[in-house]
């Protein structure tokens, strides 16, 4: 089916209504194989950018080394970077072996939280 | 990948990893989860997606060239740093029921809830309260008084919802920051008191 360019080369009804251009899980090469861990609140940290060669990496792949030069929980991350969770799962996955990102996963709900933690969220949520 | 072989990165050296803790908003569809995400965020509520990929076993499709369904699941968030070791973390949980398999992910690890329920449709979060209850996760109920409309008081709702005695029924506006963080504070303060059998 062939559409009619628009001025700027795109066809006409492809706009920013449209959604993203390309399938989520084009820019993984196609694997969606689920990736263990990066919980929705597990933390992950980049290597110091300084310290990375970007060059080879995928433009992917340097975005989230770029946003996750400081801690930055994975949900968080996946929203900044604007794509689906199981795609940011699977770039860090990547970045994880190539040890490019750490992750610290949140602790498993049975041992967590101690009542000093519960407590000083209260007191936090009083004070807002 | 080997783009770095040479000296270890040493990634998340020195820097600060505070906790967080995951919090649901759940309820019916259009019942005020995302209103409240926002009325009480220090951030304006993120989304995030998540990919369904339904593989095509389940249908009779024979031709093979696109054997799968895709859809997007949006999750609102927000987020509230209580100090600098600290972190909530307020996930809406999406409202369609064919997403339930979601919240498993959601569910997982996650402090408590806060199930929104509108009197007007209260049947609306049964599923949200039966859930919790079966997983034995603990949470408060909140009933969204609409334009300040209080149509049936806590105890009414306690008594439809069948709720345990212990489960705490509050009546909120989701829009109003005040009364998104009493429902938290109280969800919390729920979660200790069940920590704490013996005191």
């Amino acid at each position: 089916m062939a559409a009619d360019p628009g001025r700027d080369g795109q066809p006409d009804w492809l706009d920013m209504d449209a959604g993203p251009v390309v399938r989520p899980y084009t820019v993984t090469g196609g694997r969606v194989k689920p990736v263990s861990g990066f919980d929705l609140v597990a933390f992950v940290v980049a290597a110091p950018l300084d310290r990375v060669d970007l060059a080879p990496l995928q433009p992917e792949h340097r975005t989230i080394i770029e946003v996750a030069q400081r801690p930055v929980a994975v949900a968080e991350l996946a929203a900044r970077v604007d794509l689906a969770l199981g795609v940011v799962r699977i770039l860090l996955g990547d970045l994880l072996s190539a040890g490019l990102v750490v992750s610290y996963e949140p602790q498993p709900a049975a041992s967590l939280p101690d009542n000093d933690i519960l407590q000083a969220v209260v007191n936090g949520l009083r004070a807002l | 990948m080997d783009s770095v072989h040479s000296d270890r990165p040493g990634p998340g050296e020195g820097q600060h990893i505070p906790i967080a803790l995951k919090i649901l908003i759940a309820g019916g569809f259009g019942v005020g989860k995302t209103t409240l995400v926002g009325s009480v965020s220090e951030i304006r509520p993120l989304q995030t997606e998540e990919v369904l990929s339904t593989a095509s076993e389940a249908t009779d499709d024979v031709s093979g060239v696109e054997g799968k369904n895709t859809t997007t699941v949006a999750m609102d968030f927000g987020r509230i740093t209580i100090n600098e070791d600290l972190q909530v973390y307020l996930f809406g949980t999406p409202g369609q029921d064919r997403f339930w398999f979601l919240w498993d992910e959601l569910a997982f690890g996650a402090l408590g809830a806060v199930v929104l329920a509108d009197t007007r449709r209260l049947a609306d979060c049964f599923p949200s309260v039966d859930y919790f209850e079966t997983r034995n996760t603990p949470f408060v109920v909140g009933v969204n008084c609409f334009d300040g409309i209080q149509r049936h008081s806590a105890t009414a709702v306690r008594s439809a919802l069948d709720l345990d005695p212990d489960v705490p029924v509050l009546l909120c506006d989701a829009r109003d920051r005040q009364s998104g963080k009493d429902l938290l504070i109280a969800l919390v303060e729920h979660v200790a008191s069940r920590r704490v059998p013996t005191g």
